[in-house]
């Protein structure tokens, strides 16, 4: 597949590791704030190949991981009224709630259908004009922009019946969260490569310039990653941290300025509660006063019940980077990939399902 | 993240576009990069192009790491 | 509304004058054969030797997809399941639940799918049950089927049999029925260029014992795919795998549609494929006979069996590294992070 393939190359992959284990001097600690690359990182046994002096954290890039349990269980509670359809890409089914999944919501009889795009949400919706289509928003900046698309696209057609459940959050404030905390110690961050596609890489000057920490936006493929590895090193080294886009192919520094005027069209920011970070300022988003009658939170009234947190579940701290999986006493005995307590067990991109399988397979090769 | 992959448009009709991925192809969305021609290259996220592919940043990018890795 | 003759009804399957005629106008003079014109309550008939058994349900949905349909799936499942055995099906039964006002020119599809399978894998279907439900107790059509087969002298295959050294054989490409299915299922929109590979594999094993009748394991990986079947035999026999992913087919498309939907193929069902153990010595002449065969055609030895880590089979990814295949576990939901 073009753009994919020449990126997977194994030979320039072997040499370009040749040279981060040549140029890696000292220990370095970098986080992928992307699940994604959480994700590709695991698929392609990326840690195999680093020097042990790189040390991989995995961030709180997973939109799913983040999405807090009062969120989810509004989400739950939406899909049990009369008349509702509630559109959900499919991420969203198998994560635990306080009470429950949108998946034993739907075992239960609600009317939950699992779509691709906001445009099948919204074809639901001219499909079934006496029911309600509540698309559950969730998503960082890749993805609102499209729900955005897609609310101008049922505004421009008069549909009536369509609402959006906007839980999306914005990395930028986040990782500014993670940093002020001043929990994790960072040397270098590999940056989202979709998010950045649509918001550039202008926003994460902060990181580099108030906190002295090496960036570098880093696409999906091997060689993607293992580039921004070695851009970060050498920032690093030179002791001039910038943001550097090791993903120019999608990614230009002031992004998709399209996007983003559709994006500030319809939502503004909000504070929004992140699992395990709590809430921070400017992290969410919103639809505006203007778009009000495509908003769940204006249409319909639920009421959940107070969120409670599965016991025990270090869901939260691991997000922040500051446990690791292997820390939490529900680990791999309570809380495994068929029986998850929280969401980082269930997201592809989790990190406690991404350890589950690194851990197992060490455990593997070692025998 | 956030699944997006490569797509080549076949075809432009308003903000609607055919794309297609190794002979896999769907309606996709150009609210977002109206910019699009036929024949580009999109980055496809939830249906919707989030970007234009730059193909010589592509190239150089390649090349680049060429490059970077000729004495390894 | 078209007529009602068009559609099945409740009577259809009361047991009175309808259920005789769609049984003895539908269904008995396209599977016909001896054994089951005679139309008693069972089916009689004779056979001696090792016996396997199975039986599988079918209630795929939709029940036409592209590449096959519901009638083709039920006989291809079960001859299939004995022919992981190492057993030549034989004698079949068909029973069929169908949703009242589903159409009867659609059973009259199916029951000639069904036919036209038993043809291509030489099986008689000898008795068979028709119920109808009503409206919305059933999705149109549920097809239960039942099998036995006979097992030739010498033959012993079983899921425990892998051992360390052996080599793994995958028939072809993977993961071309689970999306087709689910490409016509979900409201996905995409348009895949990918056929079901649904296919009755009974003579593609016959050929492969041919080559060597030292074939240890045989399995169909169909739901939750490649990864889940080839850690159901590295538990089954106590042994490690180790595969290798350049060497795993996979059609572009299928790579393609995973890339988009963010599945990983290995999970992804597959109902005209055979996973095959066998000594490295045998390995090389039955991937050349399984080659032969128009269901074998793109057959590749994917891994081996090892000692270490029984029960866990871990890939050689592309770039070298390795990367542990667990089960399935969960639906497979397409995602977009």
């Amino acid at each position: 597949m073009k753009f994919i393939d020449e990126y997977c190359n194994v030979e320039l992959s072997q040499r370009l590791v040749e040279r981060i284990r040549h140029k890696s001097a000292r220990e370095v600690r970098l986080m992928e704030f992307c699940g994604g690359h959480t994700h590709a990182i695991l698929r392609y046994g990326i840690r195999q190949l680093l020097p042990p002096t790189v040390e991989m954290l995995s961030g709180p890039g997973c939109p799913v991981c983040v999405t807090a349990n009062a969120d989810l269980d509004k989400a739950i509670a939406l899909s049990g009224l009369p008349g509702v359809i509630l559109a959900s890409f499919g991420d969203m089914l198998r994560i635990p709630g306080s009470y429950s999944s949108l998946q034993k919501a739907k075992a239960e009889g609600a009317d939950i259908r699992i779509v691709y795009s906001a445009m099948d949400a919204l074809r639901l919706a001219r499909e079934n004009p006496h029911r309600s289509i509540i698309f559950l928003g969730i998503g960082f900046e890749a993805t609102a922009p499209t729900i955005a698309a897609s609310i101008l696209e049922a505004e421009g057609e008069r549909i009536d019946n369509y609402y959006v459940f906007s839980i999306h959050k914005l990395c930028p404030p986040v990782i500014r969260a993670l940093l002020q905390s001043g929990e994790v110690k960072l040397d270098g961050i590999v940056c989202p490569g979709h998010v950045s596609a649509i918001i550039g890489s202008q926003p994460y000057e902060f990181i580099a310039k108030e906190y002295g920490i090496a960036c570098a936006v880093a696409g999906f493929e091997p060689l993607d990653i293992l580039l921004s590895i070695d851009m970060l090193l050498a920032q690093i080294e030179s002791g001039k941290p910038e943001v550097e886009i090791a993903y120019r192919r999608g990614v230009r520094p002031e992004g998709n300025l399209r996007a983003q005027e559709i994006m500030g069209q319809v939502f503004e920011t909000c504070p929004a509660t992140w699992r395990g970070i709590g809430e921070v300022p400017q992290s969410g988003l919103r639809l505006r006063q203007e778009y009000q009658r495509f908003d769940t939170e204006k249409a319909f009234y639920v009421d959940p019940g107070p969120p409670r947190e599965a016991r025990g579940c270090l869901c939260g701290d691991i997000l922040r980077g500051v446990k690791w999986p292997s820390d939490c006493r529900l680990f791999g005995q309570v809380c495994t990939p068929e029986h998850p307590v929280g969401p980082c067990m269930v997201s592809s991109e989790g990190s406690c399902a991404a350890y589950y399988q690194y851990q197992s397979h060490e455990a593997a090769l070692s025998k | 993240m956030c699944l997006a992959i490569p797509a080549k448009v076949l075809s432009i009709e308003g903000y609607q576009a055919e794309a297609e991925i190794a002979g896999v192809t769907r309606q996709i969305s150009l609210r977002l990069t109206p910019e699009v021609k036929v024949g580009d290259w999109v980055l496809l996220h939830t249906g919707y192009a989030i970007n234009v592919i730059d193909e010589d940043a592509a190239k150089e990018t390649l090349k680049l790491l060429e490059e970077m890795c000729e004495v390894y | 509304m078209k007529s009602t003759e068009d559609r099945i009804l409740l009577a259809h399957g009361s047991g009175g004058r309808l259920s005789h005629e769609l049984v003895q106008k539908s269904l008995v003079p396209s599977w016909s054969n001896p054994v089951l014109n005679r139309l008693d309550d069972a089916a009689v008939f004779k056979l001696s030797g090792r016996l396997a058994f199975t039986t599988d349900s079918y209630v795929v949905s939709p029940i036409f997809f592209p590449g096959g349909d519901i009638g083709k799936l039920s006989i291809c499942g079960t001859v299939n399941d004995l022919a992981m055995c190492g057993a030549q099906p034989l004698y079949f039964s068909v029973a069929l639940i169908i949703e009242e006002g589903f159409r009867l020119a659609e059973l009259e599809r199916i029951v000639t799918s069904i036919k036209e399978a038993t043809e291509e894998a030489g099986v008689e279907i000898v008795t068979g049950d028709t119920k109808v439900v009503p409206r919305g107790s059933a999705d149109k059509l549920f097809i239960n089927t039942a099998g036995v087969g006979l097992i030739p002298e010498g033959v012993d295959i079983s899921g425990s049999n892998a051992r360390p050294g052996d080599k793994i054989l995958l028939s072809g490409t993977i993961g071309e029925h689970g999306l087709a299915v689910m490409s016509q299922r979900e409201s996905l929109e995409f348009k895949i260029p990918i056929q079901s590979d649904c296919a009755p594999l009974n003579k593609l094993v016959v050929d492969m014992l041919a080559a060597s009748p030292e074939i240890h394991c045989l399995r169909d990986p169909t739901r939750g795919g490649l990864a889940t079947t080839l850690n159901e035999l590295a538990t089954q026999s106590k042994v490690g795998m180790r595969i290798d992913e350049e060497n795993i087919p996979l059609q572009e498309a299928v790579r393609a549609t995973c890339e988009l939907l963010g599945f990983d193929p290995l999970y992804v069902a597959n109902e005209g494929k055979l996973v095959a153990i066998l000594p490295p010595t045998d390995a090389e002449r039955v991937l050349n006979q399984m080659r032969q065969n128009c269901y074998g055609r793109e057959g590749a030895i994917i891994g081996e069996v090892v000692e270490q880590h029984p029960g866990r089979v871990v890939m050689r990814t592309r770039l070298g590294t390795s990367r542990l295949i667990d089960m399935l576990s969960g639906d497979l939901l397409p995602r977009i992070c």
